[in-house]
């Protein structure tokens, strides 16, 4: 028996032995629910914080106070968090729940200050709203020190819906019908429009307000008044709404346009019974937020409409009043009822466009839900499905 | 066109008119009529703007961008510290707004439940709807108290640096309040509670166009939550978050009245952000439209035309940068 010579080393590739099934060196990180020791982790690591900062602020260091106790609060969380995520993981998974824990205090920062601006206006204004009459008197012949059952915002209220009233009857035709042009004509003169229009809409608001106080009180003569208050108004919100017109109709399908001339519709026809009504809860909101962004804007009205303390209901008169002029000549009052009644029609205010925009977003919804179809498309339906399945 | 059948008769193509005609060439002349109407009212006010413009900028010239104080009687009029002022509002409310406003829109587009993110999406946009006035008494009467308290610890702990410096006594025993209030940072922290929604929306709605693909993929290789945000989703909304805080600058740069609630006037050039007094193109005009003369007007409306054209080229450069990053967003695999 000869025995064979080992051959010579040879360098082979060298093939690395995984083994699928077994566990992973480290873990993976979990993307699903948090199990309960992870959520413990969590929660114990932010109260051991909590506590820490309690101690740390208000019993060792002179930092009382409670802005001092949510910054190291915050500090000390992270540095825990940091802790914690050693004991478990890798630097990897620190870092993801550092940057969760940053991005998640970020937004309850937001939330807080959110909160805080609306709690705050109704907290210091809620005593007057508790009068009938705030909402229907107006403050001619009420004192500064006068109690809150006499007087009220009622001329406000009314000389801001005036104001909206006719700046809406001004750009609501106007504004959309530019967008029909910009998106159903087109062309190039469409072009130049839609550009000045995208353009203007930088157009700060006490510029605006400054253009028309120059050219219709100073120049023209015409006197400080609801009409002028107006008239500024609809010079800021025309391009808002023109713009964002255009962008709803720029969305309608071009088929049903399509669809539309190809019965032989006209293009007038196409456009008022099919490209309008498909756009109209888009269109809808578009108006309801340049309204909500009108009622409460201050600056253009504050150049024109003056300030009056009584009732006026004829726009071209004379000076009006309107909720934003009313609340900023309140803010800025020496007189703490004043300022009272000023956070009263802030709340006012506030509700409105709540209220506002909470149509805006109810008429949008209706987009989702589909209309009631056709006996056609009832009929179609049915088969239509079978087809996909 | 030559038919390649010799045989074959000449066929002229038919003629497509593409000229409306009839009630079509009535719709369309009317719509033109509206459009043209508009761009004549808005493009009216820009000319209008640019043309009273003139005669101030030929009668002081450069030095009315450089010139510092109001001063209709004595001829010395310039928008050289309102600049300024305008300029160091801003860029406070954008140091507190840009900060806020990505970490609420990476929230709601990647951390938050799925359940609870249309709420927050409603509640952001509410937040823009707030109007300015409101955020301007919540700035004035429920923030600037703890804003100059802590503006005192900022000039106690960094008054070294020139933006922090105030001119008081950080260490009197009962320390100058009034000297901290109706500042640059008092009117920014309010501006920034306006701008901060408008920049989150445009952010929130470029992350959200983040190509799913991508992000599972990422996920798959085993990236955590906060790799997968950093690698995938930031980058791909650089574009939104440029555009987005541009956007919001367009808007504090305007700002008026919350501005004009907070601050003290003053006309001074000066970079100390925290001291009392400054100034904003915008508060500027409404403080003193009431009791300007001609001359004066036209050059409140030189200085509204130039916050105009600022924010003019800022806005144009946020649409410019958010619409390229949505040209982007067809790599979806």
């Amino acid at each position: 028996m000869t025995t064979t010579q080992a051959p010579p080393p040879v360098k082979e590739t060298f093939l690395p032995v995984i083994d699928t099934d077994a566990a992973p060196q480290h873990p993976r990180p979990g993307l699903g629910k948090p199990t309960s020791e992870e959520s413990f982790t969590l929660i114990g690591t932010w109260v051991a914080a909590l506590a820490m900062a309690w101690l740390v602020t208000q019993r060792l260091l002179p930092l009382g106070g409670w802005a001092w106790l949510v910054v190291a609060w915050f500090a000390l969380g992270i540095l825990f968090t940091i802790v914690t995520g050693f004991m478990s993981g890798r630097r990897i998974d620190v870092v993801d729940r550092v940057a969760g824990a940053v991005i998640t205090a970020g937004a309850l920062v937001v939330g807080a200050a959110l909160v805080s601006t609306i709690g705050f206006v109704v907290f210091r204004g809620w005593e007057p709203l508790l009068h009938a009459n705030f909402f229907l008197d107006d403050m001619s012949g009420v004192g500064p020190r006068d109690a809150f059952d006499r007087g009220g915002i009622g001329h406000a209220i009314v000389g801001s819906a005036i104001q909206l009233g006719i700046a809406i009857a001004i750009t609501l035709p106007l504004g959309i019908g530019t967008a029909v042009f910009m998106t159903e004509v087109g062309g190039r003169f469409a072009g130049v429009v839609r550009t000045i229009v995208e353009a203007m809409t930088a157009l700060p608001s006490i510029v605006a307000g400054l253009f028309i106080y120059t050219v219709l009180i100073v120049a023209v003569g015409f006197p400080r008044s609801g009409f002028a208050a107006a008239m500024a108004l609809s010079v800021m919100m025309l391009p808002i709404i023109a713009r964002a017109a255009d962008v709803v109709l720029r969305v309608v399908p071009g088929g049903l346009r399509e669809a539309s001339l190809a019965l032989g519709a006209s293009r007038w026809s196409t456009v008022w019974h099919v490209v309008l009504p498909t756009a109209r809860p888009g269109l809808a909101t578009a108006v309801i937020l340049g309204v909500a962004r009108g009622v409460g804007e201050t600056s253009p009205v504050l150049l024109t409409s003056g300030v009056a303390t009584f009732m006026v209901t004829n726009p071209t008169e004379g000076v009006m009043n309107s909720l934003p002029l009313y609340i900023f000549k309140g803010a800025r009052s020496p007189e703490p009822m004043d300022i009272e009644r000023a956070f009263a029609a802030a709340t006012v205010l506030l509700i409105l466009v709540l209220a506002l925009f909470v149509i805006a977003r109810l008429v949008a919804r209706q987009r989702t839900t589909a209309p009631r179809p056709s006996l056609l498309g009832r009929l179609r339906r049915p088969t239509h499905r079978q087809e996909i399945s | 066109m030559q038919s390649s059948y010799p045989d074959a008769p000449e066929v002229a193509p038919r003629k497509l008119a593409r000229k409306a005609t009839g009630v079509d060439r009535v719709f369309e002349l009317c719509a033109s009529a509206i459009g043209a109407t508009v761009l004549i009212i808005t493009g009216g006010i820009g000319a209008f703007l640019a043309g009273q413009s003139v005669p101030t900028l030929q009668r002081y010239g450069w030095s009315f961008f450089t010139e510092s104080a109001w001063q209709p009687e004595a001829d010395s009029l310039g928008i050289g510290a309102v600049l300024v002022g305008t300029i160091s509002v801003a860029a406070v409310a954008m140091v507190i707004a840009f900060p806020l406003a990505l970490l609420t829109a990476l929230f709601i587009s990647e951390y938050a439940p799925a359940g609870m993110r249309s709420t927050l999406i409603s509640l952001v946009d509410l937040m823009a709807a707030v109007p300015s006035i409101i955020y301007g008494m919540w700035g004035y009467f429920l923030v600037m108290p703890h804003a100059a308290a802590f503006a005192l610890w900022l000039q106690q702990n960094f008054g070294w640096i020139p933006f922090f410096k105030v001119d008081s006594d950080p260490n009197a025993a009962v320390w100058d309040q009034s000297r901290y209030i109706g500042s640059a940072f008092c009117a920014g922290i309010a501006v920034a509670m306006m701008v901060l929604p408008m920049s989150c929306a445009v952010m929130r709605q470029v992350f959200s166009q983040t190509p799913p693909g991508e992000k599972e993929a990422a996920l798959a290789l085993g990236s955590t939550r906060w790799g997968m945000v950093r690698t995938v989703v930031i980058p791909f909304g650089r574009g939104g978050i440029i555009g987005g805080t541009m956007l919001g600058l367009g808007r504090a740069l305007g700002e008026t009245i919350a501005v004009l609630l907070i601050i003290s006037p003053d006309f001074v050039i000066k970079p100390r952000l925290l001291e009392v007094g400054t100034n904003t193109v915008s508060a500027l005009i409404a403080g003193r439209f009431g009791d300007a003369s001609a001359a004066q007007l036209s050059a409140l409306l030189t200085a509204g035309f130039v916050l105009f054209v600022i924010t003019l080229i800022v806005n144009t450069l946020a649409a410019i940068i958010v619409n390229r990053s949505r040209s982007g967003a067809g790599t979806d695999a």
